[in-house]
């Protein structure tokens, strides 16, 4: 069977860390740095879990800050 | 697969809009006027009408959107902005033109300019962000305050004895017969985007067809305001804002 694959790569200096996209991710991709900081200060969302990301954009849709590329490939 | 083989080009399915430059928005972590920015500058570009756009800024949190959308931009006094979009469509015909007010902008100071542009049916498109409060100026209590909402100026809540009720603006204009379409909508949600995005392109194709004037309210947070988490804020939209300003089409006669 296909199975869907996808990745985000998350513009860190453009994160504000709203917790958003962690919300909206049905697959638990993601996570706030619970220590780090970029350079506003701000603790931004990284991938805790890449391996689990379906590509479905639903992070990206919800970031008010347009910090999130998604990718989606179907594995035949 | 690993991230790096499937991050290529080709398998790119979401990025940030092309017309939404890299200025750093100066919105708090989790505001609704980003998302709707974003939809915007996504309509805009789909459209093509890059070249042909004139948006209208209000006084509000949104007075920069100007810095981050690259288009052509007129920056209004507080709540004229539909005054000033009447003056820049009628000697601009063809271009599509429109205005983004919050509702103090568009609901208190500007209550005017809003009901007698719809009321004259002027072929411009109206982004209404509705978070209930003076989002800009420390979170006052704004016409569209909820009856009980604790803001600044409502320490203990809006009493409708003394402040009057929530003001629901869009269902006073789609009476008017100036208007064409009226909605409301929310970002709040990966669906709900899709569907705000999708009424932002009907209300922009109506200014180009000279259909009337659309208003596409977006439901919306102000979290600073509200003194709530980002996510919490959007779990009390959907509470408390959703049973007073219920999302839907309101008005959609473009058949005219
Ligand atoms: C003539 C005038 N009166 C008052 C103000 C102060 N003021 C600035 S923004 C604002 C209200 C903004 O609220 P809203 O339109 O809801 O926008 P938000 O910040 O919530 O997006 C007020 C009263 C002003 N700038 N100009
Ligand atoms: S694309 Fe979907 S699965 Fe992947 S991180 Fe974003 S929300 Fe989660
Ligand atoms: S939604 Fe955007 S700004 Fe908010 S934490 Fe996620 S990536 Fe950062
Ligand atoms: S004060 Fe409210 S409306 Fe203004 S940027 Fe902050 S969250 Fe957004
Ligand atoms: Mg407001």
């Amino acid at each position: 069977m296909a199975k869907v694959i996808g990745a985000v790569e998350i513009n860190h200096e453009r994160c504000k860390g709203c917790d958003l996209c962690v919300v909206a991710c049905p697959t638990d991709v993601l996570s706030l740095q619970p220590k780090e900081v970029n350079n506003r200060g701000y603790h931004y969302a990284y991938t805790a879990n890449p391996e689990k990301c379906i590509g479905c954009a639903s992070c990206a849709l919800v970031c008010p800050d347009a910090c999130i590329e998604v990718y989606r490939v179907v594995e035949k | 697969m690993k991230p790096e083989d499937i991050k290529r080009s080709e398998n790119k399915v979401y990025c940030k809009p092309e017309l939404l430059n890299d200025t750093p928005m100066h919105y708090c972590p989790g505001c609704s006027h980003g998302v709707v920015h974003k939809l915007v500058s996504e309509v805009i570009k789909e459209m093509g009408a890059e070249h042909i756009a004139i948006g209208v800024a209000p006084v509000g949190c949104a007075v920069f959107a100007y810095s981050y959308i690259d288009i052509d931009w007129i920056e209004a006094a507080h709540g004229r902005a539909p005054a000033v979009a009447t003056g820049a469509k009628r000697l601009n015909p063809s271009r599509l033109v429109f205005t983004y007010q919050g509702d103090g902008d568009l609901a208190a100071i500007g209550t005017a300019e809003t009901i007698h542009a719809a009321n004259r049916g002027e072929n411009i498109a109206i982004i209404f962000i509705n978070n209930a409060i003076y989002g800009m100026t420390g979170g006052q209590m704004a016409p569209t305050t909820l009856e009980g909402q604790v803001t600044a100026t409502t320490p203990y809540g809006r009493r409708v004895d003394l402040n009057g009720y929530p003001l629901k603006i869009s269902n006073l204009l789609a009476q008017l017969p100036g208007t064409c379409y009226v909605t409301r909508q929310a970002v709040h949600t990966p669906a709900s985007v899709r569907k705000a995005k999708a009424a932002i392109r009907k209300a922009f194709e109506n200014s180009l067809a000279g259909h009337g004037t659309s208003v596409v309210e977006i439901v919306s947070t102000c979290n600073s305001g509200w003194k709530m988490s980002p996510a919490k804020s959007n779990e009390w939209m959907v509470e408390h804002m959703f049973p007073e300003y219920p999302l839907g089409d309101l008005k959609n006669d473009t058949e005219r």
